[in-house]
């Protein structure tokens, strides 16, 4: 029998109860919350459950929603099980004052690099991770540029004066 | 005492290993980034990747760019199969949008990602010949890089960043020239490749450098998200062409190669087979395209006007076209709310896009899964303990492509 959203909705509420919430299906794949502490938990029983199967981490990112309060950073995770071939999405919600999420690289060496990543970007905290350091930005960055209180520079703006490139 | 000239580190002289910088800029790496090498004698002891070096921030400009200005920015990232992203940029836009897409310009899509593919392998390929001292595979080879090059100039206009097709379709149909290239592509090019095969596949020296060098076992290469053709190397059969088919490659027959090992030849030995695949897909998609008659085999976009940019002919002397293009450009036409994901098979594996929409001009945010990016990380688990003239191959059969890497 194929894996439908149906029943990992079903085996997700048989086991976290009311905790996993807001299942959506958006463009056919499968979407839901979870409680920030609760991630590696649903991560380690998506991935060791016989039925769910969810062993493949597709990628993580971060999103930034400044004015949703005291839930200012998404993170989302992506996982696909090769073996029925189903996706799902599954996101949690952080204070940007304190955004601890627990690591997943113990499950995924993949979530090493993206972790750092979405760090480097965002500066969500991933606990435990063996070497949390930016990765793309350099060393000596201080501030998170992926926020959306960093916007891009107005292309308008008449203020500078660059011979060589020209503005 | 002399003065000493040269200031070594603190306990450089005790230390019986050798750090050893390779790139950021060495030729052996084909791009730029920088592994930082401990070397006991030839064999690494450890590595640190260290990449970023030309990060151009893409998923931060992205959120400022209406969809079309988005296509431009694909293109560099992996450069050497630049249709594959852009044409996966398309897609997403159109889930996104809901835009039907006619089945002409579907087929016409599969020569182009094919057409692309070739060339990202054929560049791959040859140059692990490079690597391991073989350099004349790689010139004879490059010609029919240039023919594909000269393929895509006749449909876009340009040639490595080609910001090739548009939301729904492509911004004209294919010329005569084009088809007749197609066509002499698939002429030549088996024989040349059945050539390049020969010089490479069972030659003696060859095979000894790369047999069981930068090997990955099955469980490893998924845990470490490894997709596309180093995936399949080492012996999953998972291509999102056939798990999850866009446009249209489900009326296409085609096989699946997959290694047994997960080392540099068997990789080699993908990427060959996948060639010989795509070869087959483009002769079946040119048949295809050829059977459309009258009106339907003049189609080569979606009857879309919301989305899909007016040709300059009909902006100059059409008021409605006018009206479109001008809405277009301004960033007037909305969006859906809504997120999405779209992952095509790119010359590295599953390129991904995760597109948030808020209804705005630009996309809230926008990811891109590079398959490079996460699959570089198992870098050290490959080469440790070996030579360091193997991880040198490793690192060309990878095909690591910095554009994708740093994004």
């Amino acid at each position: 029998m194929a894996l439908t959203n149906e029943r990992i909705k079903q085996r997700l509420t048989e086991k976290f109860s009311d905790q996993v919430s807001k299942f959506e299906e958006p463009y056919g794949m499968l979407t839901f919350q979870v409680p920030k502490d609760l991630n590696l938990k649903v991560l380690n029983f998506l991935y060791d459950d016989e039925e769910l199967k969810f062993r493949f981490l597709t990628t993580l990112c971060a999103v930034h929603y400044p004015d949703n309060k005291g839930r200012e950073l998404a993170i989302v995770y992506h996982l696909h099980n090769l073996v029925d071939n189903v996706r799902i999405r599954f996101k949690i919600y952080t204070d940007i004052s304190q955004p601890d999420i627990y690591t997943a690289t113990g499950l995924f060496s993949a979530a090493n690099w993206l972790e750092r990543e979405t760090y480097d970007f965002y500066g969500v905290n991933f606990i435990g991770h063996p070497n949390l350091k930016r990765i793309l930005n350099v060393d000596e960055m201080d501030y998170f540029p992926m926020r959306k209180e960093y916007p891009l520079e107005d292309q308008t703006r008449t203020d500078k004066d660059d011979e060589m490139f020209g503005r | 005492m002399v003065d000493q000239h040269i200031k070594l580190p603190e306990g450089s002289i005790e230390k019986t290993t050798t750090t050893l910088n390779l790139g950021p800029t060495h030729p052996a790496t084909h791009g730029v980034f920088q592994n930082i090498l401990e070397l006991d004698g030839e064999r690494i002891v450890s590595a640190e990747q260290t990449i970023g070096y030309i990060h151009r921030a893409f998923e931060k400009i992205a959120e400022r760019r209406p969809l079309y200005q988005i296509t431009p920015l694909t293109d560099r990232m992996n450069y050497c199969s630049a249709p594959i992203n852009n044409m996966g940029w398309h897609l997403t836009c159109e889930k996104l949008l809901g835009v039907k897409i006619p089945k002409r310009v579907d087929y016409l899509r599969i020569i182009i990602m094919e057409l692309a593919r070739i060339a990202d392998h054929l560049i791959c390929n040859s140059i692990v010949g490079v690597d391991a001292g073989a350099y004349t595979g790689f010139l004879y080879l490059m010609q029919y890089r240039e023919l594909i090059y000269e393929i895509w100039e006749e449909i876009c206009g340009s040639r490595l960043t080609t910001n090739i097709g548009r939301i729904g379709g492509f911004e004209r149909n294919f010329n005569d020239i084009a088809f007749q290239k197609l066509e002499k592509f698939l002429k030549e090019y088996p024989k040349v490749l059945k050539e390049f095969e020969s010089l490479f596949q069972r030659n003696r020296i060859f095979m000894d450098r790369t047999m069981g060098t930068g090997a990955i076992s099955a469980e490893r290469a998924l845990n470490y998200g490894f997709t596309g053709p180093n995936l399949r190397a080492a012996g999953v059969d998972y291509d999102v062409r056939v798990h999850t088919p866009y446009s249209s490659y489900e009326d296409f027959q085609f096989n699946v190669p997959v290694g047994t090992t997960g080392d540099n030849y068997d990789r080699w030995l993908v990427r060959e087979q996948e060639m010989w695949q795509s070869l087959s897909i483009i002769e079946q998609a040119y048949h295809k395209v050829q059977e459309f008659k009258g009106a339907e085999a003049e189609i080569y976009h979606a009857d879309v006007p919301e989305y899909y940019l007016p040709s300059k002919e009909d902006v100059y002397t059409k008021m409605e076209a006018l009206i479109w293009h001008f809405k277009i450009i301004m960033g007037e036409i909305d969006m859906p709310v809504g997120e999405v994901y779209q992952s095509v098979e790119g010359g590295n594996g599953e390129l991904g896009f995760y597109f948030i929409s808020d209804g705005g001009r630009a996309p809230y945010r926008l990811h891109f899964r590079r398959p490079c990016f996460i699959y570089y990380q198992a870098f050290e688990e490959l080469v440790k303990g070996g030579m360091l003239s193997d991880a040198i191959i490793t690192m060309s059969s990878l095909n690591l492509i910095a554009g994708e890497m740093d994004s």
